[in-house]
């Protein structure tokens, strides 16, 4: 038995059963160890689990309740996510397996039957505590970690862009409007090109290394840094360093070398003043040969020098800066990056006065009075600007989003897509009699044709969105995608479908992820061994595929697992945990069946020939041995199916009654289960103590 | 008249029950709150107005608490009743109703009979 650690605070434990004697018993069972909570319906249950929230250590919930039963509590728990950190363990009559298979869908963690056994209760809330509290314990530490990380270097990166900033005298908005810029034009070059493979982390890593394209001034002497006139052309070379001093001081960390951020910054820092044409500093690249980082950040670097009053001149406006870049008397750049700026010219116009609007509030003030100047603005005119606008937010939102966006139209047949959305798909924008055409028709079977067009066509004007999922053939592999269409209907009665709009988004990663997490939750995170609910199924489904089979259902747990616990540490636990499931792997056969039940409890499920007492004896003893000087001692509870028969629940109790029996006799062995059982229960139980003792044994 | 006695004349399994809850005190308290317990008048007015749903739940709950004290006579009929009641009414419910009835009355009469020969 694994006791709670004394020293923390008692695990508090929702009772919901509407039977308040049922109730009594089972608070008596469990002792003063735990702090009890009672519910008489499935309401007032709701209502405690709301209230105490992740204080709940554990709710153990019967099924047949008045308000609400248990598996309309399990529905809400799951329904607020609240199952995710709350066990729950059934308490079931002998006769409800198919109720036990519905509480494990529904999310349930364990169960108990009725008739109530001190020492089984006692165990199962024990050992599910155990598990989740590992657990909750593990996510939460590294959730924590990661967050403080990503908040920390984030942090750290604008203070010493600051610093940088303050020691320049600018504005503390170059960081940002440069943040900004770098990485509009990378979104955009990313659409138009995939010769640089530009990933969406990719695009980010630069962004956020952009901020550190100057920490080499740190080095340079303030008069020079801030000198008002031009430089002479000595002071000039000094502060061309700036581009090497930097370099070397991310090339000096002693540690992450390897970090993408700390590469790119590197680039970044080194070559931010190089030119297309060669002529920059301080290597002279030319062309391609200087990273892409740094061949954005260079222009971002020098539009936001334009737009900004610096000590040494007034700002230019946007569209100024912009023909002073394409005409070329700031510097050489990549013609595809020239592009990408007139592309964008809008959107970082309005980004950069957004940052400045914010930073300057008087700004604010003086627009409203300009706006204000101009209100006999006439109403056509005022629609055509609102209709631009909207035009103007699509094309940005859109060309934000990596998203196939459509228009379908039934008559003329035609279909539309976005730029970015013709690109992907190396389509033209326009598509005439797309149902028809070959190019359309090779993205997907035939089937999901039909059947997104019975979606689309199955929605009514007051519904009219539909969502459909297949896979779609994108350069010649089939990745899964979501189609989200809106039909569109005539105004007139009734109805007529004129077609649809709506995005085609690729899910593939999120399906991939969801199959690999119903994977998982199949699995005990510690060992990956099957957990209880799903060796419970696929006994289930062997059992009755050959209900005239030989099996034997076996459980098992640690003798003085706890002390381990205690002594050495939960880690060693965990370790000894993992060390056992290894060799259960090994000790068993292919078609056989392993899982982790509970805390330090496994069950063995096998079939045999003759007699199964051969095979369970080599597995005993290759389970036994030391592991790290604990001496590993078993108790084992062996049932059969032609003593039992072949249902899994009485199968389990059987088992687990031996195990006791076991338990009870001086542990170290294993024994099968037998009417005799019984009876070697009832005649060693203590008698005459108020209360039943919360177990005194160890594993 | 001693605790085994006492199960003896209600039809119950006393070895089961101790070996489950691990002490006689323990069962002797529980079996003297049984009377406390409201699920049999629960059955008996539900059936009176035939509330079938809720006839089901005082004879599940009835089921429920035999279970857990070995009062095996009055589980066995309870859980006839119970299964009978499971989709609202079935014909074989009232006489299976009638055997809870005896049954009850049965485990009463032992625990008033237990009670009563306890010291004050």
């Amino acid at each position: 038995m694994v006791p709670i650690p004394s020293s923390q605070k008692k695990h508090k434990l929702l009772i919901a059963d509407d039977s308040e004697m049922n109730r009594a018993i089972l608070a008596d069972m469990l002792g003063e160890e735990f702090d009890i909570l009672e519910a008489e319906n499935g309401l007032q249950a709701v209502e405690l689990i709301q209230a105490n929230g992740s204080e709940l250590s554990l709710v153990l919930l019967d099924i047949i309740m008045p308000e609400l039963d248990g598996f309309g509590v399990l529905s809400a728990m799951s329904a607020q996510r609240w199952i995710e950190d709350i066990p729950v363990i059934m308490i079931s009559s002998e006769s409800g397996a198919a109720q036990i298979q519905r509480a494990y869908e529904l999310g349930a963690t364990d169960f108990i039957t009725r008739p109530f056994d001190a020492l089984i209760v006692h165990k199962r809330v024990v050992n599910t505590i155990l598990l989740y509290a590992n657990q909750k314990k593990l996510v939460s530490l590294v959730a924590a970690q990661v967050y403080e990380a990503e908040q920390q270097s984030n942090l750290m990166i604008d203070i010493l862009s600051h610093v940088v900033e303050f020691r320049n005298g600018e504005s503390g908005l170059h960081v940002r409007n440069v943040h900004s810029i770098t990485e509009l034009l990378l979104n955009r070059l990313a659409q138009k090109s995939p010769a640089y493979r530009l990933s969406r982390s990719d695009i980010a890593t630069i962004s956020t290394a952009s901020a550190l394209h100057d920490i080499g001034k740190i080095a340079i002497p303030s008069e020079i840094l801030n000198k008002p006139g031009r430089l002479t052309p000595e002071e000039f070379e000094v502060m061309k360093t700036h581009t090497t001093i930097g370099a070397d001081m991310l090339r000096d960390l002693p540690i992450y070398q390897d970090k993408p951020l700390v590469k790119i910054s590197y680039q970044i820092c080194r070559w931010h003043h190089e030119r297309y044409d060669g002529s920059g500093y301080p290597d002279g690249l030319k062309g391609e040969d200087i990273p892409i980082s740094a061949q954005v950040v260079a222009l971002a670097d020098v539009y936001d020098a334009l737009t900004s009053k610096r000590v040494y001149k007034p700002p230019f406006t946007h569209p100024q800066a912009l023909r002073m870049i394409l005409e070329g008397e700031c510097g050489a750049f990549n013609p595809l990056l020239l592009e990408c700026l007139t592309d964008q010219a809008a959107a970082i116009r309005q980004e950069l006065e957004r940052t400045d609007l914010r930073a300057f509030p008087q700004r604010a003030l003086d627009l409203t009075g300009e706006v204000l100047q101009h209100e006999d603005v006439s109403v056509s005119q005022r629609t055509l600007q609102l209709l631009e606008h909207e035009r103007i937010k699509h094309d940005f939102f859109a060309a934000l989003t990596e998203e196939i966006q459509f228009e379908f139209t039934l008559s003329p047949p035609a279909v539309t897509f976005s730029p970015f959305g013709a690109q992907k798909l190396g389509f033209p924008e326009v598509i005439r009699d797309p149902l028809h055409d070959p190019r359309v028709l090779a993205l997907a079977d035939p089937k999901d044709f039909q059947g997104l067009s019975d979606a689309i066509r199955g929605t009514s004007p007051g519904h009219p969105v539909a969502t459909y999922d297949c896979p779609i053939l994108l350069g010649g592999e089939p990745r899964w995608h979501r189609i989200l269409a809106r039909a569109t209907w005539s105004p007139d009665e009734p109805p007529r479908y004129m077609g649809a709009i709506g995005k085609i988004m690729d899910i593939h990663a999120d399906r991939m992820e969801l199959a690999d997490l119903q994977r998982r939750a199949s699995r005990d995170p510690l060992t990956g061994l099957l957990n209880h609910a799903s060796a419970r199924k696929q006994i289930s489904v062997r059992l009755e595929e050959r209900p005239q089979g030989k099996f034997a259902l076996i459980i098992f747990d640690l003798d003085h697992f706890k002390q381990a616990n205690d002594n050495q540490g939960h880690l060693f636990g965990d370790q000894l945990l993992c060390h056992i499931a290894e060799k259960l792997r090994r000790a068993v056969r292919g078609g056989d069946i392993i899982a982790r039940v509970g805390g330090d409890e496994f069950l063995i499920f096998l079939e045999y020939k003759a007699e199964p007492q051969a095979a369970i004896q080599r597995i005993f003893r290759s389970l036994s041995g030391e592991y790290q000087g604990f001496p590993i001692s078993l108790s084992m509870g062996v049932a059969q199916t032609d003593r039992v028969g072949a249902d899994y629940d009485p199968l389990f109790r059987a088992a687990d009654s031996a195990l006791y029996t076991v338990k009870r006799g001086g542990r170290g062995q294993f024994r099968f289960y037998d009417e005799s059982i019984r009876d070697t229960l009832s005649s060693i139980s203590p008698i005459g103590s108020e209360k039943a003792d919360p177990p005194k044994e160890e594993n | 008249m001693t605790l085994q006695e006492c199960y003896a004349a209600l039809g119950g399994d006393y070895q089961e029950v101790l070996g489950r809850l691990r002490s006689e005190s323990l069962v002797q308290k529980f079996l003297l709150k049984f009377p406390d317990d409201p699920s049999y008048s629960l059955l008996e007015t539900s059936l009176a107005a035939e509330n079938w749903p809720e006839a089901f739940r005082g004879a599940h709950t009835i089921k429920g608490v035999c279970q857990n004290l070995s009062f095996t006579a009055l589980y066995r009929s309870s859980s006839q009743l119970c299964d009978a009641l499971r989709d609202g009414f079935h014909p074989q419910a009232l006489p299976l109703a009638h055997q809870v009835e005896q049954d009850y009355r049965q485990t009463m009469a032992a625990i008033q009979a237990f009670r009563s020969s306890l010291p004050a």
